[in-house]
């Protein structure tokens, strides 16, 4: 270290200290964010984007939307989808997440072995989504691991096709990358709760499954509550992992984004984004009602 | 606490090791695959073992340069490392003061960690588009065409998908500061100061040592998150890929082996860093708990 100089015998203001951290989420998240709003009303063609205000994208987006119902439009069945992959993952890491969480914060006695347990856990999520995504191709695919042993086993007579590239792959994939969202927060909550509540429940009789779901369950909630933001707004926004386990074959938003932009539409694309965004700001304002997250830490 | 182990305890421990299958399962596979011998395929069963794709991986894989794009992964992997670091502490100190306008920078910070990725990504990639724009016109009307001729895009790695990495990784490094200073006993800072140390020594000499284990966590988030790194740099990139972006493109086009060889790699460089990032915090909680005096007992 070196020796203070004049400048360090004060306090740097907090202002200043906060400031180029305020600075970049200003130039690169807000700016960027009202810059999409703004583009998502402006007109193109197929050589460039013009600045002259039309709701062009929006309609295009919804076309056809109200006047094919009870049929639903390409629009709709995208969100569908997507809402559909969001409920079965959200439910699928909720429950896993939850039991996880549960034995590492109850079941596991010393502290060294919950760190420990809770470390392998959290080791995949610091290595490449992608390749863990691709890593299931050579155990579920046509010839893959799972297919030969089965029909090695004769329990099968011909390859599952459904395993690899399919809704089911999709979900398996997710789940297996993101229930981490969901054993974090919960476990934060669960290491919160005082054990002296558990012996009082214990002592006034609960049985084990009583005091699951009377102490630990709604003690467990705030946990419960951001797990689940994570994992729906991640599941919504979602793009690499449908597009690498759906064989690009399967619908979901971030695709359609991602597919326009790469066709340089940018005006319907951020259109596209707006909607998302709104999807997923009024989900996440549904469950942000349940829980203060800033004194969850 | 009750003695003995509950039959719960079986049942949730058999699910515990079941999850742990399931997270390194396929992972260990593609890893044993990646040995695969020459004639072997995409799948099991092992057709001898060899370091075959090992080598194909190194003389590059067809039209993708991806020893540049490993380069360029890891050279931007440790710029968002440093600044991660560095940024987020120094918010992290001034939330441990009021400032104006920290409770709306919490929420933007949370909300760039629950935006879309492909939201965010397209927001800075239409940003950096408009700039480049209003940088052509302008040079165009001031008649500077030296400026008009050259320029072509701001878009690069050190800026626009930077930018994005920043969004992504310093919300981490934000929580987790919270997370320290929560717990953070401020008794030690005050006996430092009214011992008579400026506000900077006892910030080197008693903060940073005591927190200085989860500060290298912080580190270890922005490396490997930037690392692997896809969905938020994919529409601000410009024309060099990072690793991640190339691998995504190499997943259809690449039918051998050699695939799986670049993940072990890849996967090689996250494990490096983790073991070393954990090795180093382990380093320090136990050489403050050997010389540390009291400091770093208020650390749970």
């Amino acid at each position: 270290m070196t020796e203070p100089s004049r400048l360090s015998q004060q306090e740097i203001p907090a202002p200043l200290q906060v400031a180029p951290f305020a600075l970049i989420f200003l130039l690169f998240f807000l700016i960027p964010l009202g810059l999409t709003l703004m583009v998502s009303f402006w007109d193109y063609n197929e050589y460039q984007i013009l600045p002259a205000f039309t709701v062009r994208s929006y309609v295009e987006i919804f076309s056809g939307c109200l006047a094919k119902l009870p049929d639903l439009c390409v629009t709709f069945k995208t969100y569908l989808s997507t809402l559909k992959f969001c409920v079965i993952v959200w439910l699928t890491t909720l429950i896993i997440g939850f039991f996880v969480a549960y034995f590492l914060a109850f079941h596991v006695r010393s502290l060294t072995m919950q760190i420990t347990l809770f470390l392998v856990c959290t080791i995949p999520f610091w290595t490449s989504n992608i390749i863990r995504t691709i890593s299931w191709i050579p155990l579920l695919g046509r010839n893959g691991l799972l297919n030969a042993a089965l029909l090695k086993l004769g329990i099968i007579h011909a390859p599952i096709e459904w395993l690899i590239f399919s809704n089911f792959s999709v979900i398996l994939s997710l789940v297996q990358l993101y229930t981490l969202f969901m054993i974090v927060p919960v476990f934060n909550s669960m290491m919160r709760i005082d054990r002296s509540l558990l012996e009082a429940a214990y002592d006034a009789g609960a049985s084990g499954w009583q005091t699951l779901w009377n102490v630990i369950i709604p003690l467990s909630k705030p946990g419960l509550v951001i797990g689940s933001i994570f994992v729906v707004t991640i599941v919504m926004g979602d793009f690499v992992t449908v597009g690498v386990m759906g064989g690009q074959q399967i619908a979901s938003i971030g695709k359609v984004i991602n597919t326009q932009m790469n066709a340089l539409q940018f005006p319907p694309a951020a259109a596209n984004s707006v909607v998302l965004l709104i999807a997923v700001l009024l989900i996440i304002s549904a469950m942000t009602r349940l829980v203060d997250i800033r004194k969850e830490l | 606490m009750r003695s003995g182990r509950s039959p719960a305890f079986y049942w949730l421990a058999a699910l515990f090791a079941a999850f742990v299958l399931f997270l390194y399962g396929p992972m260990i596979t593609i890893v044993i695959l990646s040995f695969q011998g020459p004639e072997g395929g995409l799948t099991f069963p092992m057709n001898g073992v060899s370091l075959h794709w090992f080598s194909k991986l190194w003389e590059g894989l067809g039209v993708v340069d991806i020893w540049a794009a490993f380069g360029r992964s890891l050279r931007l992997g440790a710029v968002v490392m440093v600044l991660t670091v560095v940024l987020s502490l120094a918010a992290g100190l001034a939330y441990r003061k009021r400032f104006p306008g920290s409770d709306l920078l919490f929420y933007v910070v949370v909300a760039s960690l629950i935006v879309p990725s492909i939201v965010v990504s397209l927001g800075i990639g239409l940003e950096f588009r408009l700039f480049d724009d209003t940088v052509k016109s302008l040079a165009d009307s001031l008649g500077w065409s030296w400026l008009a001729d050259t320029y072509t895009t701001a878009m690069g790695l050190y800026t626009s998908a930077l930018a994005a990495h920043l969004t992504w990784t310093l919300p981490f490094g934000l929580l987790i500061m919270f997370a320290i200073f929560n717990r953070f006993d401020r008794r030690y800072e005050e006996a430092a100061r009214d011992l008579g140390a400026t506000p900077w020594k006892s910030f080197a000499h008693v903060v940073l040592p005591i927190i200085g284990p989860s500060v290298i966590g912080i580190g270890l988030f922005g490396f490997t998150l930037s690392w692997d790194e896809a969905a938020r740099s994919s529409q601000a990139i410009g024309d060099l890929n990072t690793l991640p972006l190339e691998l995504q493109g190499l997943t259809t086009t690449v039918t051998n082996p050699a695939i799986y060889a670049l993940g072990t790699v890849t996967t090689g460089v996250s494990f490096v860093v983790i073991f070393a990032s954990l090795g180093l915090i382990q380093f320090l909680r136990r050489r403050q708990a050997r010389h540390g005096s009291d400091a770093g007992q208020g650390l749970t």
